[in-house]
């Protein structure tokens, strides 16, 4: 069963990713220095599907998708989190990881609860507890570019189908 | 169907419209919108990759992309170098128009003193202080290369219609007070969320009286605050900034008077002061005097946020012709070929250089610690660039404070964080 990592405000994508290493370019590289100048622990304490909960404005900062690549490499299935900095969230949905905005989950989780999400039913629910956090589902064609695998999926399947709709 | 078109429109709203193909769009709306120019830095090598696997031969527009390399020029390793060569490769194959390799700069100033960037159009870039086009009134904002692969690939991108805060500064600057004392003021103030998905829009006396230069400094730091965009409504010195550097007819979009804003802010410019940025959070902005005396041990004048001839000048004049303390590194990095040579003919890098600092080639520099300039643990830098998080300059454990080009001058003379107005 997937576990929390948890964190606070304003983690930064020079936490996530530092940026000594943005001449890296083979994503299982990158998993390597996730999170490493935040919580040099997460690496080796990560587990596939896991889930990281976290205060406002997750992933502020540059532009790098590493910061998104690093965390998807290491294993991380999904972001939920107060509020989203604008670009990380797109560059999240754009590479297929989901990003859930629900005010309250960071109160809600510990590191190592097993946590469960409902991207459509919108519901967050903390299993160790007992207790759920429940949130606005994103708007439906974020959901289909998700389902899709990201934009670059989503863009062939739609370019194939001869449509620039 | 849009029924409230006698409804004031921002800048944003304009500008999306027009993008958009609409008579008029409201904030939160979702519109798929038409880019008009849209630049990436190195990070084209990882746009190349997913352009590729999109699958369509051709950018959708060769003239209205832009590549340049400005993070790590020119190459310090063998890795950079082999993807400095194969970003060549594919500009040469598809036939860019503006590929500028990397001798011209950082990429925003670049985007702005080559006229790419111009007012009341949509322009999109790998980078996040890509808000800084809004000095010129382009609606501006980063992206990631993912997403940058999708606009090559289409021409167009999906947008959420920000809303629009309004920061109005009046009044005169102090003497040794400038743009970034100002915007490092507002990120204190709001916050480094407080305009996330959301553009800043600055004006007043203060803004009018300001050159490109300084509204540079501000839209570029407008991203600090999270916003999508930063603005300065085009007037008779961006006209003139303009003219011979972007190609006419310029279609200059203005708020109208009755536009809606999310919020208004105002500040009397007489009221700043020197400012800093604490480590580690942009927003930790305190007054320069409660930490005036702590050493320093590399001063980095530069970047996209500070690195212009103004900026150089201004920082020359607190110098005087006093020395590099010993034991401090000056950085000089000019955000361009063209403003490195500005300040050549001006005497500035005779001045610098005498002075004991090291002037680097125009570029990205240390400021994100991939390249040059980096700290070791326990070392702390003052520097005029956009950032201090954690690590972003070497070591995690060093220190940035983020201030003015007159405040780097005085902290670089003096050996530790000075006030510029007592240099």
């Amino acid at each position: 069963m997937p576990r929390a990592h948890v964190y606070g405000d304003d983690v930064n994508t020079d936490v996530i990713y530092p940026g000594r290493y943005s001449e890296l370019y083979d994503p299982s590289d990158m998993a390597k220095h996730a999170m490493e100048d935040l919580d040099p622990a997460f690496r080796d304490r990560v587990r596939p599907g896991d889930i990281i909960v976290a205060g406002r404005n997750f992933g502020c900062g540059s532009s790098r998708e590493q910061a998104v690549i690093c965390l998807q490499r290491a294993g991380v299935s999904a972001v939920v989190a107060t509020s989203f900095a604008r670009i990380f969230f797109r560059n999240a949905i754009n590479l297929g990881m989901p990003v859930v905005e629900a005010p309250g989950a960071a109160d809600a989780f510990s590191t190592g609860d097993e946590v469960g999400l409902d991207l459509r039913a919108g519901v967050v629910r903390n299993l160790s507890r007992g207790t759920e956090v429940s949130f606005h589902p994103l708007p439906p064609f974020l959901l289909e570019i998700l389902d899709d695998g990201g934009l670059v999926a989503h863009l062939r399947r739609r370019l194939e189908a001869g449509g620039r709709g | 169907m849009v029924l409230g078109t006698s409804v004031g429109q921002t800048i944003a709203q304009k500008v999306l419209a027009r993008a958009a193909g609409h008579d008029a769009v409201e904030p939160g709306e979702i519109v798929s919108a038409r880019v008009d120019m849209a630049m990436s830095p190195e990070n084209a090598r990882l746009v190349m990759e997913a352009f590729a696997r999109i699958g369509v031969p051709r950018v959708w527009d060769s003239a209205r992309v832009v590549v340049l390399f400005d993070h790590r020029v020119p190459a310090p390793n063998i890795r950079t170098a082999a993807a400095h060569r194969e970003v060549r490769a594919f500009a040469r194959e598809q036939g860019l128009r503006h590929f500028l390799d990397a001798r011209e700069g950082v990429c925003h100033q670049v985007m702005v003193e080559h006229g790419f960037a111009r007012p009341g159009e949509l322009v999109v870039g790998t980078d996040s202080h890509t808000t800084t086009y809004g000095a010129v009134g382009a609606l501006s904002t980063g992206i990631g290369a993912t997403e940058m692969a999708g606009v090559w690939a289409t021409g167009e991108l999906w947008m959420r219609v920000p809303a629009t805060h309004m920061v109005r500064v009046d009044g005169e600057m102090p003497d040794r007070v400038g743009a970034k004392d100002l915007v490092l003021r507002y990120i204190g103030d709001v916050g480094p969320d407080g305009a996330d998905y959301a553009c800043v829009e600055f004006a007043g006396g203060a803004v009018s009286g300001m050159g490109v230069p300084g509204r540079m400094t501000l839209c570029n730091m407008a991203a600090e605050a999270g916003a999508k965009a930063g603005l300065v409504a085009p007037d008779r010195r961006t006209l003139a900034y303009l003219r011979g550097r972007a190609r006419p007819p310029l279609a200059p979009v203005r708020p109208d008077a009755d536009a809606t804003y999310a919020s208004r802010r105002a500040y009397d410019a007489a009221d700043l002061e020197p400012l800093v940025a604490a480590p580690h959070a942009v927003g930790n902005v305190h007054p320069v005097s409660r930490y005036a005396g702590l050493e320093v041990h590399q001063a980095v004048l530069g970047s996209c946020t500070n690195g212009r001839f103004e900026d150089m000048r201004a920082a020359a004049e607190v110098m005087g012709d006093r020395p590099v303390a010993p034991g401090v590194r000056m950085l000089v990095v000019p955000a361009s070929r063209r403003e490195l040579l500005r300040a050549i003919r001006a005497g500035l890098v005779g001045r610098f250089v005498r002075a004991g600092a090291m002037v680097l080639n125009p570029g990205c520099g240390p400021c994100l610690g991939a390249h040059e300039g980096a700290l070791a643990a326990g070392e702390r830098a003052i520097s005029s660039t956009s950032r201090n998080f954690r690590g972003r300059m070497g070591d995690p454990d060093s220190e940035v404070f983020l201030a003015s080009p007159e405040t780097v001058a005085a902290s670089a003379v003096a050996g530790v964080i000075a006030d510029p107005r007592e240099a």
